[in-house]
């Protein structure tokens, strides 16, 4: 006998059935598609939305576990509940917006939804991840079917090379973070997060000398999540792939690919990495690294969107400009004792910019042609008339990106300065109240555009009913976590990343 | 270091290579010989070895190519679990079952979705 067999009981699989019982509805829905009749795939989104709601339900059951899964390379805790409820959120409203939009622009295929759902079981398992393989498997998960959904709407010429570029440009990503995790396992001889902390304290890698080789595979893990968040200098794709690829897969791509990148670098940062100093300074070594991210970011993202007239490439330079702010909170993490705070601020703020974006994003695939075009900026001109409500509520979610009191956007933003200012942070906390002050020119141009400016009122074709929901969903959302943000920051907490061991 | 413990091994070795000889062997002397140009031409998996770089070509050799990967990969993993069959027990079984339903369940849908078709 070599070894003993672990058993099933060894493996914990209570914990990991939300991201479980998501990835084999997906797999089950692959087949149940194929016996769905093609002018009839509304079935099969009902179907995903069932898998959504069914893994939901499992998420509340361990919501308050902290335990570990899979030997320790899994781990069920607040933080990875919170960011599971975030992930199937935005596959919700991803889905609303999906159906009727794919329906009239003549791309409607099952694999469409099951790709979907694939995705979300890849975010949610990011936030599981208590181990460096498992980060790059869920990376891989969260990825490839990414890839597929933005080069949906091929042989157009801007789907493929939107698809051809997040392909090319994922995997160098994908490669530095592999790279990164390889130089890491060099330098502390393990994958798993809290081991690699335990190497640190215990001077194992002091005493061999191979503090350069982990800050060097560190640096080049943050250059590979980076490049999934869209922070700058990595954020060459983004404008690019979001134009490109279908109006409700840029939504989801938006908010998931960020969730899914944000969860795995809060997790290693302040898991693994926390302790990683150089000549025993104060905060953790990547915190400067990491706050200068979040300024070029910051600055990069709010000025080049005020020349966008595309409302998707806007809100695309719009998310970078958000990756900044949630970037603000994992620099903030770094000073010492602070990170739980900050960890919980970006959680609100993910959570208050999933809804904000995708509704914002429902109401641009509102106004978009059968065709795919129609997404210029001056489409908005004269909504204020033609479609009263849906303007009132696109003004709302403007005013909630730029963070103005009573919604969503103003709690996340409120959170992430407070801990960045705790942190010590002031310049970076002063750089991101002045760029929201940019941003608000932006956004309030929109609303300009809707409201003030005379035109045609424009006829929104794509305002069906699934969309109506859609944004109506993520308006509830926005106002109830502006107003009652208790109600979130809540179930945000206590994290307990840090200590989490 | 044991080198008796190689014995199998050498033996592998060299009862594979006389099986090989012995093939081309028989074949020579009992299979028909009529070569003609096609025959006789280097075989490149398909595609027509010379010739210019950028052209069409015949792309449902390359999904059978990559469907053959897939399977190719379930032998890597079965081959050492049938090593240690035992001593994995139920476990093992349990999770090579989930392997090969996943697999199966491919193999399910590029059948129904029409991808073993030729045309």
């Amino acid at each position: 006998m070599l070894f003993q067999a672990p058993t099933l009981a060894d493996l914990n699989l209570a914990y990991t059935w939300p991201v479980v019982s998501l990835a084999l509805g997906a797999t089950l829905l692959l087949l149940a598609d194929l016996f769905v009749p093609k002018d009839r795939k509304e079935i099969t989104a009902w179907l995903a939305i069932a898998g959504l709601v069914v893994s939901f339900v499992l998420n509340l059951g361990v919501y308050s576990v902290t335990d570990v899964a899979f030997f320790g390379m899994f781990r069920a805790d607040t933080f990875s509940a919170f960011l599971n409820m975030v992930a199937l959120l935005a596959a919700f409203i991803g889905i609303l917006i999906s159906v009727d939009y794919l329906k009239r622009t003549g791309l409607e295929r099952g694999e469409f939804y099951a790709l979907i759902l694939f995705t979300t079981s890849g975010i949610m398992l990011m936030g599981h991840a208590n181990d460096l393989v498992v980060v790059f498997v869920a990376l891989e998960l969260l990825s490839i079917p990414l890839y597929i959904l933005s080069a949906l709407r091929y042989p157009d010429p801007k789907s493929e090379e939107s698809g051809m570029k997040y392909l090319v440009l994922g995997a160098f990503a994908s490669a530095f973070f592999v790279f990164g995790s390889a130089l890491i396992y060099g330098a502390t001889g393990t994958t798993g997060l809290p081991a690699i902390f335990d190497a640190l304290q215990s001077g194992a890698v002091a005493a061999n000398g191979s503090e350069t080789l982990l800050l060097i595979g560190t640096a080049l893990v943050l250059v590979g999540l980076g490049f999934k968040v869209a922070a700058v200098p990595f954020h060459m794709w983004t404008p690019d792939v979001y134009e490109g690829a279908p109006t409700p897969v840029t939504a989801f791509m938006s908010v998931g690919a960020k969730v899914g990148g944000f969860a795995a670098l809060l997790r290693i940062l302040l898991v693994a990495l926390p302790a990683l100093t150089i000549n025993g300074g104060e905060a953790a070594a990547w915190q400067t690294t990491v706050a200068l991210i979040a300024a070029a970011t910051l600055i990069l993202g709010n000025f080049v969107a005020i020349v966008q007239t595309n409302i998707k490439r806007l809100l695309a330079y719009s998310s970078i400009a958000h990756a900044g702010y949630i970037m603000m909170a994992v620099a903030a993490a770094g000073a010492t004792g602070r990170g739980d705070q900050a960890a919980q601020a970006a959680l609100v703020y993910l959570m208050a910019y999933m809804f904000t974006n995708l509704g914002a994003f429902a109401i641009a695939v509102a106004i978009e042609r059968d065709d795919g075009t129609g997404t210029e900026v001056d489409r908005f001109v004269g909504l204020g008339r033609s479609k009263p409500v849906l303007a009132a509520i696109m003004a709302v979610f403007m005013l909630s990106l730029t963070g103005i009191p009573l919604t969503a956007g103003f709690m996340g933003k409120w959170l992430v300065f407070q801990a960045t200012i705790e942190s010590g942070l002031v310049w970076l906390a002063v750089l991101g109240v002045l760029t929201s002050v940019v941003s608000a020119y932006y956004y309030v141009g929109i609303i300009v555009r809707m409201y003030l400016q005379d035109g045609e009122g424009d006829p929104a074709a794509g305002a069906t009913s699934y969309v109506h929901w859609a944004v109506y969903v993520t308006f509830a959302g926005t106002l109830l976590l502006g107003i009652f943000p208790f109600l979130v920051t809540n179930l945000a907490g206590p994290v307990a990343l840090a200590l989490a061991r | 270091m044991a080198l008796e413990s190689f014995a199998p091994i050498t033996a592998l070795l060299v009862i594979s290579f006389l099986v090989a000889l012995l093939i081309l062997f028989i074949s020579r002397i009992f299979g028909p010989q009529r070569p003609s140009s096609r025959k006789a031409a280097p075989y490149e998996s398909g595609m027509k070895p010379i010739g210019p770089a950028v052209r069409r070509l015949p792309v449902q050799f390359y999904l059978v190519a990559v469907l053959f990967i897939l399977f190719d990969i379930e032998v890597i993993f079965f081959l050492p679990w049938a090593v240690i069959f035992r001593e994995l027990a139920v476990y093992g079984l349990i999770t090579m079952g989930i392997f090969t339903l996943i697999l199966t369940v491919g193999l399910i849908y590029e059948w129904k979705s029409g991808a073993l078709e030729w045309e």
